[in-house]
């Protein structure tokens, strides 16, 4: 099977060549890509494990959101 | 407002691409602007579309707003890219994206500010606001745009790369 193609356009003499990434270039693509999306599944887990922590802290401080924010203002 | 808005170069995807680079980007410009009308085929609603700035993954980073299924968040990342709809996204249906680039070949740190959004005709649909910056004084001479999740823009991805300048 081959590997995805990348695309490259020459502003200068408008040339687009069609070039086939190498087997190293796809790889790190890959490995990119799982970098990637592990980050975001972090920060997904972040942000439930923060919406938890700021219920149970409103619910300790006895005051709603929207009071939570006035004090804020 | 800009008195020259000229369009340098543009590529519509005949087929699958794995990455489009625009390069020997003329210095005759202040700033750059690429829009870009995309769709991966990555399997899920979502995926990002990063940009390298000379072909570059170093010295990135960003702090992106995010209005996503319904629910507003922010965060911060080490790459620069925008939202695009990816395979399970609404059928035929492209999201719209914008890489503004001031000062391109200036000798400072370029920034890099991003306005993306992903259509879908359900409650995972959103939009996002990017604010990247790339820690390098070169000039920069070329841009690649790229899939982050999926292998490939789909069919009929297009991408226009505009200079921009008050004179």
């Amino acid at each position: 099977m081959p590997n995805p193609t990348r695309i490259e356009i020459n502003c200068a003499t408008g040339v687009e060549s069609i070039i086939e990434l190498t087997d190293a270039e796809v790889a790190e693509m890959e490995a990119a890509a799982a970098i990637a999306e592990a980050e975001r599944e972090a920060r997904k887990a972040q942000d439930a494990a923060d919406a938890v922590a700021k219920a149970a802290l409103l619910e300790r401080l006895g005051i709603s959101e929207e009071e939570a924010k006035l004090l804020l203002k | 407002m800009a008195n020259t808005f000229e369009l340098i170069s543009s590529y519509t995807a005949s087929g699958s691409v794995g990455s489009i680079t625009f390069s020997s980007i003329a210095s005759t410009y202040t700033d750059l602007c690429i829009v870009v009308s995309s769709r991966t085929d990555r399997a899920a609603v979502p995926d990002y579309i990063g940009i390298k700035p000379n072909g570059s993954s170093a010295n990135l980073s960003l702090r992106i707003l995010e209005g996503y299924n319904g629910s507003v968040s922010s965060g911060t990342d080490t790459y620069i890219y925008g939202y695009c709809p990816g395979a399970s996204a609404t059928a035929s249906t492209f999201g719209n994206m914008q890489f503004y680039i001031p000062n391109y070949t200036s000798s400072n740190y370029k920034s890099v500010s991003v306005e993306s959004n992903v259509e879908n005709d359900a409650s995972t649909g959103g939009n996002w606001m990017t604010a990247g910056l790339w820690s390098n004084t070169a000039a920069i001479t070329s841009v690649v745009l790229y899939p982050v999740l999926g292998s490939n823009f789909v069919q009929y991805s297009t991408a226009y790369l505009y200079g921009v300048k008050n004179a």
